[in-house]
């Protein structure tokens, strides 16, 4: 199955095979009107098995959410045609109203407009708590 | 400016300094009784209270302050929908310090992050309440004569206790503190206390659901009740609820140098039989408990000696 390259966009990379739907909503593509591919189930050496989500347009990336969702994640600034710059995701120290608590006595399950704050507290483990409740995030 | 939070927000030497105040604040009320006059004490209690709330109001008054404030959410603007954010940045237009406590874990973080005055924690939910915190770490210098190398058993409702959860974060701080935790299966301390600080601190402890096996090994035995209020179902509570009482019988197991602590209020995990005994220090700690929250207040406000 041939896919066409992008002239000028983004490339998200070695994403875990399966996951590339969930990123297209946590990423808030659906909203995007450029043309987006998603290729589910590519041949990885590396992973044996990996989704793309090849974007044709010039965004602003959360890398902070993308971090969060697969560190492993490669996200290639496609210019010209050519790759003009790789870059590598890590766990983000902080979220900020990228996942919401689940606990029911956390103050963010009353207060209005609050900000849904996690820190990552054990990074080996990619554990984040909430900064409010200390409820680790599932 | 200062807010306390959780304990942690205070280094060990900050509370040693605590601790100093208040034990001469106990040995010379005088020196202290008009050294915050002029300033206001609001006490915001979302959640019923007799101790902490009147423990904090006495202490403002015995430093020359004043006090305001509600003692249940009913009575304040919450009943129309107001938010916590809102509340705090109106009442702090009134007063120089806030003590608060509200029944969701966070409220005062929040509120601690718009307001133009110190917040002080006095309970959210199930979570955290340093002011204990440093009740009983002032009850313990004083009773042991220090905070290191001590052996102590927590017992009751571990999962929900707060004051649990703020004493084991303090102690971990301190020298060859060891920890016996004595609860039902389901009442077990919350994995970010387990992994967060007992695992990560590399703490010597032990889980236990059987009382009278342990208690000679501890210098303290730390009883909290089961809370009624943190129970969604009611025949869970009614089923734990008597898991652990604490009776002359059982206090023959005990050191006769063991004290025995309690945050307060007791139901029946302790006979008021045990009150006569010379090692039962829970009314002590109600006393101490009002002149930490003087050292605090005073620290809070920058008030200097």
């Amino acid at each position: 199955m041939n896919v066409d390259e992008i002239k000028t966009g983004v490339v998200l990379d070695h994403i875990k095979a399966g996951k590339s739907m969930e990123l297209y909503h946590y990423l808030n593509l659906d909203q995007m009107d450029c043309c987006i591919a998603i290729i589910k189930n590519v041949k990885s050496n590396k992973l044996g098995k990996k989704d793309i989500i090849k974007i044709d347009a010039e965004i602003d990336l959360d890398l902070d959410v993308l971090g969060y969702l697969d560190p492993n994640i490669t996200v290639n600034i496609v210019k010209d045609g050519k790759v003009l710059e790789k870059k590598k995701l890590k766990l983000p120290t902080d979220l900020r109203n990228v996942i919401k608590c689940k606990n029911p006595r956390c103050i963010t399950s009353s207060e209005r407009e609050i900000d849904h704050l996690f820190r990552l507290t054990s990074p080996e483990e990619g554990i984040y708590r909430c900064v409010y409740c200390e409820t680790e995030s599932k | 400016m200062r807010h306390l939070i959780e304990i942690g927000d205070l280094s060990v030497e900050e509370i040693g300094e605590l601790i100093e105040t208040a034990n001469d604040m106990i040995a010379n009320p005088d020196y202290y009784n008009e050294i915050c006059k002029g300033k206001k004490l609001a006490t915001l209690f979302f959640e019923p209270s007799t101790r902490t709330r009147l423990s904090f109001e006495a202490a403002m008054l015995d430093l020359g302050g004043s006090v305001l404030g509600f003692s249940s959410a009913e009575s304040s603007s919450t009943a129309k929908g107001e938010s916590v954010t809102d509340t705090v940045r109106t009442v702090g237009c009134y007063v120089d310090i806030i003590a608060m406590r509200h029944p969701k874990e966070g409220a005062p973080l929040l509120a601690s992050m718009s307001s133009e005055v110190p917040i002080i924690n006095a309970g959210d939910g199930g979570h955290s309440h340093p002011t204990q915190t440093l009740t009983d770490l002032l009850t313990i210098k004083r009773e042991k004569g220090r905070l290191d190398n001590l052996t102590i058993a927590l017992c009751g409702d571990l999962m929900f206790g707060r004051t649990v959860h703020s004493l084991i974060a303090a102690m971990s701080c301190y020298e060859n503190v060891k920890f016996i935790l004595i609860s039902p299966e389901e009442l077990r301390i919350p994995d970010y206390i387990r992994v967060g600080i007992l695992q990560k601190k590399k703490l010597e402890w032990v889980e236990t659901d059987e009382m009278e096996s342990v208690l000679g090994k501890a210098d303290i035995l730390y009883m909290t009740r089961v809370q009624r209020e943190r129970f969604f179902n009611e025949a869970d509570y009614l089923r734990l609820r008597d898991t652990f009482i604490l009776d002359t019988k059982k206090m023959e197991y005990a050191k006769p140098d063991t004290i025995i602590m309690h945050p307060l209020p007791r139901v029946n995990e302790i006979s008021p039989k045990v009150d006569s005994d010379e090692r039962a220090c829970y009314f002590k700690q109600v006393k101490y408990g009002k002149f930490i929250r003087m050292a605090l207040i005073m620290k809070l406000l920058e008030v200097s000696k």
